[in-house]
């Protein structure tokens, strides 16, 4: 302790710029060991208050030498490297990559030997802790917390995330979780491991749904919106990303919620999002329309075969589907018309605009719209779907890009569901509900029996307009299409 | 004195123009004489012997003279050759060679055993330009925080990859077709098949499978420019659909969810930058310690920043690619082994669902029939060549009449590069020593935005600056400071140049940020006619432009004392009287 008062002055000198005897009188207040020198915030022009950490170009544990450049700072003009004004070895960074400091922070502590590493460690992790309040309280206390925030932080939105699930989970929650690699092994895209990274999802408790357990970007997303819960969230392919039902949603909302939080929820009631509210409006709207359903089996090897040589162009079965649904509508317009609200007559639509039922991660779920579907190419319908749920997770989607469905799919294939029932949105003519295909033992027309692969399609119309003739005469048109699924190309 | 300057000035104009009022008539002829050509033999020893007398109109000295009294004595044995100069390749290197010595009045034929227009045109430069000038607005109307900080809201952006594909496709077409016309208007040759060397004045070409073309040429000179193809490491078998190179990428014939790149060169980053606006995610994998090898340090540690840590790209470095299995697109991944490059031990093993190998170019020598000439290519393959871009024999000795530029010389793999050494061949024939300074040619890595440089790295000064022992000054700029980047909100890069604190010579200088490719030939100009950092100090440039970056790269260029002072350029600031 006999060298306080050089250390007065080392500490003064600042990262970049020494400056023996600017010391602040505040800071010789605190007591810093002989072997842990700071590295500060440089002043880089005359008009700089804070700079940007771009880049440690040394790690903790790295050797630094007099002169050598440790950090790259971004100021209001101009990114510098900024050079090490001592000997020793990085013991801790205070402030992250992409975080900011005041000039005059300490941005970084420096260990004269391997045994002041862990002095110097110490350092950073009080200065974030406790000391920035007596210190230079505005030049530390924006870095410091950052440092040793993380973890609490992360902790934070978990809860937060967890609420609302109950609402979204029902349905993955009885999705075929995707299978996590029988050699343990992390496979994980470039992408996923940084989008894990910022969004603090330890990629090594995720289950991947991509090519051989490959975790992808929606994986760790998914992970991420469940608050973190790990293997309970992925649902199913990325192709049947968005799916999750649009009518099942009344129902599967009084459902038991994914195990992992049913214990929290135990005995509370939680008060619907706008999301959730805007269901429930519409689930009643929809008790004042007659209603009735029609179902057919159709059979899927051709489609199946078809999705799995389109795949590598990045085409979807969400979007064959659709697709194939565009198709058939252009025949019966009746289908997608609407009835007026007075319930005197039919508004026969302009346009074939196939809605979609997606779960929202955070709850609610919401029907983006693949428009002009019989006029639009597979492979656009593919990307435009792409797109749309993805800025439908993002919450940006344009109200018309939701709202403006003339005939809407709602696709619980991929959780294994063989028939099901969906509720008909307001203002709209019909809705399909898409079961799970499955091998099946069928007669053949050569009176063989044979095994397809056979899905359940059960449409529910207003029966003011359609009648059960056009439901079916359209259905048998949508089969004609699944079952020679060529002609979408 | 001023009076006389003047004068002298006039008289030089004057020269000039009577040289090249001199020049012309030759030109032409050179055009018309082709058709003449085959008519008579006798003519055309007619027509060789006025194509060399245009250069003997220029003034020579000692050694010089005597090969051009070499030359004439061939010119008078002219029904010898017919040609003059015979090219084999006709890529950029070929065609630059081939433009050179028909102004020269010389006779030209090339020899294309596959497309006009060789790497360059149909499977390099010019296709990845239209992928990446796609790509590249992709990634702009998708960056909707950029758009919208300049008040532009695009709706959802969609792309169709076969229309990407097809503007490649055409583009390469296009280009194909300007080339061979500008040849065929100047009345060069071009002769189809693989050329095999019988002797240095005579070429045999073939196409396998074809009996109706083919033959044997002769020539006084001979240029070899057969350029290179893709190099592909050993255990990396190329199924040209899940493993390929980047012959195959240029067709964009499918777009990989995950690529992996091996070799991150300006190859791999270029495609990289293709890959990724189009929605694909890319791991590099690279043999050096850092990735971006051969950019200077500091450029590359930009580029890091800006082209790969916000993108969806990773990379494995200090590894090489052991062993890579095809896979089946959609069906089974292609795994990629790695192999520590120090340890030679295996460390890890990919899952992607396609591979690049960008690792860089072999040269194309094989079947050149070079034993024939006594010349044997190196481990690689490369010929060896003089700095005069003659052709060596196993001894060291330089084979007469026969040159070799470009790829197939290893000396810059360059298409540009390639054009100006066959430029610098055909004034070596003619009689005219040309050494080409490799150190004034730029290179440009066409990514968003752009790398550029040209002359050394300043990891390669500083090695210089201790080896001669002279101060070394290194000036900076970042685009953040310019008001034409600010104003297209594309303030990320930088300008570094590398110079020579006593005499002001500039030693290098690397731009990466917006346009740089374009920008950097201001500074690869002024090494190649030798201005020193005093010279181009006081060089105008428009306001507001991006070339504004350069001017504050060179007016942050400051000599020492002395050398400012003894500067041999006196700068025309002083506002003193000047003695008349």
């Amino acid at each position: 302790m006999a060298l306080s008062s050089r250390q007065a002055v080392q500490r003064s000198a600042g990262g970049a710029i020494q400056r023996p005897g600017a010391a602040k009188p505040a800071r010789t207040a605190r007591v810093v060991p002989a072997a842990v020198k700071d590295v500060f915030m440089p002043a880089l022009s005359s008009t700089m208050t804070e700079g940007k950490i771009v880049t440690w170009l040394k790690s903790p544990g790295d050797k630094v030498a007099k002169g050598e450049p440790i950090v790259v700072v971004e100021s209001d003009k101009a990114d510098m490297d900024v050079e090490c004004f001592n000997d020793g070895i990085l013991g801790a960074i205070v402030v992250q990559e992409g975080e900011r400091a005041t000039v005059g922070a300490a941005i970084a502590f420096i260990a004269e030997s391997e045994a002041d590493v862990a002095e110097a460690k110490k350092k950073a992790g009080g200065s974030a802790a406790a000391a920035p309040a007596p210190v230079a309280p505005k030049a530390e206390a924006a870095p410091a917390p950052a440092a040793a925030a993380p973890a609490p932080a992360a902790a934070a939105p978990a809860p937060a995330a967890a609420a609302p699930a109950p609402a979204a989970a029902p349905a993955p929650a009885a999705a075929p979780a995707p299978v996590k690699r029988a050699d343990g092994r992390v496979v994980a895209t470039p992408y996923a491991k940084q989008l894990a990274k910022d969004l603090k999802v330890d990629i090594g408790s995720i289950a991947g749904s991509g090519p051989n357990g490959r975790i992808t970007a929606s994986d760790v997303e998914r992970a991420a919106g469940r608050g973190g819960a790990p293997a309970a969230a992925p649902a199913a392919a990325p192709a049947a990303a968005g799916a999750p039902a649009k009518a099942a949603a009344p129902a599967a909302a009084v459902a038991p919620a994914a195990a992992t939080t049913v214990s929290q929820l135990r005995g509370t009631t939680k008060p619907f999002t706008t999301l959730q509210q805007a269901v429930s409006r519409n689930m009643l709207e929809s008790l004042k329309v007659p209603e009735f359903r029609v179902a057919m089996s159709m059979e899927t090897d051709k489609l199946d075969a078809l999705y799995k040589r389109l795949k590598p162009a990045g085409v979807t079965m969400t979007a064959l589907l659709a697709k194939a649904v565009g198709n058939a509508l252009v025949k019966h317009p009746v289908m997608f018309a609407s009835c007026t609200p007075d319930g005197a007559g039919i508004t026969y639509n302009p346009n074939i605009n196939v809605a979609l039922a997606v779960a929202m991660p955070d709850g609610g779920l919401i029907t983006p719209v693949l428009k002009n579907a019989d006029a639009t190419d597979i492979y656009q319908l593919s990307r435009n779907w792409a797109d749309l749920v993805k800025r439908a997770r993002g919450k940006q989607l344009q109200p018309d890009e939701y709202n403006s469905g003339t005939f809407t799919i709602s696709n619980l294939g991929m959780f294994g569901v063989d028939t099901f029932d969906a509720i008909l949105p307001p203002g709209t003519a019909a809705i399909m509900a898409v079961g799970g295909s499955k091998p099946t033992v069928v007669a053949t027309p050569d009176g063989m029996l044979g095994v397809r692969k056979v899905m359940q399609i059960n449409i529910t119309a207003d029966h003011r307009i359609v009648y059960g003739a056009d439901a079916a005469e359209f259905l048998q048109t949508l089969k004609a299409i699944i079952e020679s699924p060529e002609q979408l190309l | 004195m001023a009076a006389f300057a003047a004068q002298s000035k006039s008289v030089a104009a004057a020269r000039q123009g009577a040289s090249l009022q001199l020049a012309a008539p030759s030109v032409r002829p050179a055009a018309s004489r082709l058709h003449t050509c085959f008519a008579s033999a006798s003519l055309r020893a007619a027509c060789l012997g006025q194509s060399v007398v245009a250069p003997r109109s220029r003034p020579a000295a000692g050694r010089r003279a005597v090969s051009r009294a070499q030359r004439v004595s061939v010119a008078a044995s002219a029904g010898k050759y017919d040609y003059d100069l015979v090219i084999i390749g006709c890529g950029v290197g070929g065609h630059g060679a081939a433009l050179h010595a028909v102004e020269q009045g010389m006779k030209v034929a090339v020899i294309e055993g596959h497309d006009i227009g060789g790497t360059c045109v149909n499977r390099g430069c010019v296709p990845s330009k239209a992928l990446l000038a796609a790509s590249g607005r992709i990634r702009e109307m998708q960056n909707a925080m950029h758009l919208k900080s300049m008040g532009i809201q695009v709706g959802s952006v969609s792309f169709e990859r076969q229309g990407i594909a097809d503007h490649a496709i055409n583009l390469a077409k296009t280009i194909q077709t300007n080339l061979k016309r500008s040849l065929e208007a100047l009345g060069v040759d071009i002769l189809i098949g693989q050329a095999k060397f019988v002797d240095n004045h005579t070429v045999k070409y073939s196409l396998p499978g074809r009996v109706d073309v083919g033959g044997t040429v002769t020539a006084r000179d001979i240029i070899i420019a057969t350029g290179s193809v893709p190099f592909v490491p050993p255990g990396i078998p190329i199924d040209g659909k899940t493993v390929f190179t980047s012959d195959h990428a240029l067709k964009l014939e499918w777009l990989p969810q995950w690529i992996a790149i091996i070799g991150s060169g300006y190859i791999g980053l270029e495609f990289s930058d293709v890959y990724t606006a189009l929605g694909c995610e890319v791991t590099f994998v690279e043999a050096m310690p850092n990735i971006m090898p051969g950019f200077d340090k500091e450029i590359a540690r930009l580029a890091e920043r800006v082209l790969i840590k916000p993108r969806p790209i990773d990379f494995h470095t200090n590894v090489i690619a052991s062993k890579v299995t095809p896979g089946v697109p959609g069906v089974k991944p292609v795994l990629i082994e790695l192999t520590d490059f120090n340890t030679k031990k295996v460390v890890d093993t990919l899952e992607v669902d396609a591979c690049l190998v960008a690792t860089g170019r072999a040269p194309y020598t094989n079947g050149l029939g070079l034993a024939s000439i006594g010349v044997d290519t190196d481990r690689r393959g490369f010929v060896p060549t003089s700095e005069k871009m003659e052709v060596l024999d196993k001894d060291g000795k330089v084979v007469p009449n026969v040159y070799c530029i470009g790829d197939a010389n290893g000396k810059y793999m360059l298409a540009h590069a390639a054009s100006a050494q066959g430029i610098s061949a055909i004034e070596n024939m003619l009689g005219r020593p040309h050494v080409l300074n490799h150190n004034s040619v730029p290179a440009a890595c066409f990514t968003h935005p752009e790398v550029s440089f040209v002359g050394v790295t300043q990891e390669k000064a500083e090695e210089m600056a201790k080896e001669k022992g002279f101060p070394l000054g290194i000036s900076k700029t970042s685009f953040k400071a310019n008001s034409k980047a600010l104003a297209e909100k594309e303030g990320e890069g930088m300008a570094k140049m590398l110079y020579r604190k006593d005499t002001g010579e500039i030693l290098g200088v690397h731009i990466f940020g917006l346009h740089a490719a374009d920008l950097i030939h201001e500074a690869s100009n002024a090494i190649a006619t030798g201005q020193t950092v005093q010279d181009i100090k006081f060089n105008v440039h428009a306001h507001p432009t991006l070339s504004e970056v350069l001017d504050e790269l060179f007016k942050g260029a400051h000599l020492d004392k002395a050398a400012a002072n003894s500067s041999h350029a006196a700068p025309p600031k002083a506002k003193q009287p000047v003695a008349a």
